[in-house]
């Protein structure tokens, strides 16, 4: 049985960086205006969503924006500690938006 | 209508070499100004906090030694900011001291140089708030308080593009200048030419990283603007990219919460109309941003302090039960700890287990289930003020994991493998103690700029 397609078949790029030094910020842009529109609309991504994704309280999203001039998501989590202090593992938090991948969008 | 043309060759001067070939392309274009920033908090708060760099000196020079002879031969002013990766006055100097290496080694005509500093003391800031300032926390960060201030090392300020501006006005051939806003840089010349701030800030927003605002993804190519008041044209230099619609949006957006709003000292860039179209096979064009004034201007203060010294260690698990029992291990190494050390809190350590092959990459955000991989590799990294105490911490972190009591394990003669029975010495730990801003009366009141002349006299003979 042919599974939905997920975040990764849909999107052109999922990726994930420091936005300043206590937050890292999340996008996803579709180079196909329809995809971008089909995840829009689907609902699978927002706020709740992705702090549930992420297992984090709803308050630790702080961004999240549909950014139509990109064909773009974009959501900004909030660090658990600012970038580069001790017990840090991703200084450029260039390496959190694997979980997206398989994102199913009906 | 006034049309100003600036090249720019690297999103981040120093930290990789930029790539002549297409920078030499956009100097045969004949640029009005050649402008790059040098500097990034990605790189943690190490070098701002302990005042080093975390570029190497070779590479910065390379750069500034290729964007200085083409600027001289074009004669066009050079604007680099946020000098030596952190803007600190140490790099300021560092990086004024190459030029005027670089001058005297060619042999160059002289020119006039502009240096700006943009650190503050402590006291400084102490003084500010005693005088009545809040210090304002950004990004959800509460206000500083004096003990913050107490605990942070070193401290810039983040110019906007009033300083630059009058030290170009002021006749700066090349402008040096400490920690600035990026699209400052490119800013100041703007306002110079009688732009709108709007027009100038969003001009510096989109070109402050080169070639990542264009596609397929380079680093450190150079791009090309062409800036009449409400009309921003981009072009790629490298051959094999294009600056389009999509490349340009995207950028707008990167490493950034908020990809409506570019706050600067005097107001924020608001994004929310901007329209991109291709205008030809290489060159996309940016329209409508406005520009929305601050009451006051607020500029961004960033400051590091020192945690404590680091050592690092790195432990290899292969047995599968204590895979397994992973969790049980770090836990029974880290109550013996608290035993020989006391509690970490009251004691002042801290141990990191970084446990690689489950979630050293992603740490508490990481929702995959537990797997059972074959093998675990754990970093170990221990802070504590005292450099023996970190580095015998350290080395029973480790080897408790060797000695972890487990109650089926079957290899008795220890539960993990040490890469080597080493300590490794780490950079000592610091924190980003400052994402504040302060009032100000004057956008410039902070900043020095000292003019001096460069080459002539220290002319080499032929």
């Amino acid at each position: 049985m042919r599974n939905m397609p997920t975040l990764r078949d849909l999107a052109s790029t999922i990726r994930s960086k420091n936005a300043g030094v206590d937050h890292i910020t999340f996008d996803l842009i579709f180079r196909e205006r329809a995809n971008f529109e089909r995840v829009r609309d689907s609902g699978v991504l927002s706020a709740e969503k992705v702090a549930a994704l992420y297992r984090i309280p709803r308050e630790r999203v702080t961004d999240f924006v549909v950014f139509e001039p990109a064909n773009a998501i974009k959501f900004t989590i909030r660090r658990e500690r600012p970038s580069g202090s001790p017990g840090e593992h991703d200084v450029f938090g260039a390496q959190q938006y694997a979980p997206l991948f398989d994102v199913e969008v009906p | 209508m006034t049309d100003i043309t600036i090249l720019c060759p690297t999103g981040h001067l120093g930290f990789t070499p930029l790539e002549p070939e297409s920078f030499r392309a956009g100097c045969a274009l004949k640029p009005d100004f050649i402008i790059a920033d040098s500097g990034s908090c990605d790189i943690g708060p190490y070098p701002l906090g302990a005042d080093g760099q975390a570029s190497p000196a070779a590479w910065q020079r390379h750069d500034l030694e290729i964007m200085l002879t083409e600027a001289r031969r074009l004669g066009v002013p050079m604007i680099v900011g946020s000098a030596s990766d952190t803007g600190t006055d140490r790099g300021v100097r560092q990086f004024a001291e190459i030029i005027r290496d670089v001058a005297a080694e060619k042999g160059m005509a002289p020119f006039r140089m502009a240096t700006i500093f943009s650190e503050l003391t402590r006291e400084q800031v102490l003084g500010r708030m005693q005088d009545g300032a809040t210090i304002q926390g950004l990004d959800g960060r509460p206000d500083a308080d004096a003990a913050l201030i107490g605990r942070t090392d070193r401290i810039v300020a983040v110019m906007g593009a009033e300083p630059i501006a009058a030290a170009l006005a002021a006749g700066a051939d090349v402008v040096i200048a400490g920690r600035a806003s990026d699209c400052a840089l490119f800013a100041a010349p703007l306002l110079n030419a009688g732009m709108s701030p709007a027009t100038a800030y969003y001009a510096g927003k989109l070109m402050e990283c080169a070639s990542f605002c264009c596609e397929p993804f380079m680093g450190k190519e150079s791009i090309f603007g062409r800036i009449t008041e409400g009309d921003i044209r981009v072009t790629a230099m490298h051959p094999g990219q294009r600056c389009t619609p999509a490349s340009l949006a995207s950028h707008a957006m990167y490493e950034r919460r908020d990809p409506f709003r570019e706050y600067v000292a005097s107001g924020y860039v608001d994004m929310t109309n901007v329209h991109y179209e291709q205008w030809d096979e290489k060159t996309a064009r940016a329209t409508g941003a406005t520009f929305v004034p601050s009451a006051k201007p607020m500029v961004k203060l960033e400051g590091a302090g020192k945690v404590g010294e680091r050592r690092l260690a790195i432990v290899g698990i292969r047995d599968p039960y204590t895979i397994e029992n992973i969790d049980k291990a770090m836990d029974w190494a880290r109550a013996r700890l608290a035993e020989r050390f006391g509690a970490p809190e009251s004691a002042g350590w801290t141990v990191h287990y970084h446990v690689y092959g489950r979630d050293g990459v992603m740490g508490s955000l990481e929702p995959s289930p537990p797997l059972r991989p074959h093998e675990l590799g754990i970093v170990v990294e221990t802070v504590c003020q005292d450099a023996k105490r970190a580095e015998e911490i350290c080395a029973l972190a480790s080897r408790n994991l060797f000695y972890a009591r487990l109650k089926e394990v079957k290899g008795t003669a220890g539960a993990a493998a040490l890469m080597s029975d080493e300590i490794l010495v780490g950079k000592p730990g610091y924190e980003w103690t400052l994402n504040h801003v302060m009032p100000v009366r004057d956008a410039t009141e902070l900043f020095r700029t000292e003019f001096s002349t460069v080459g002539g006299a220290a002319r080499k003979a032929a």
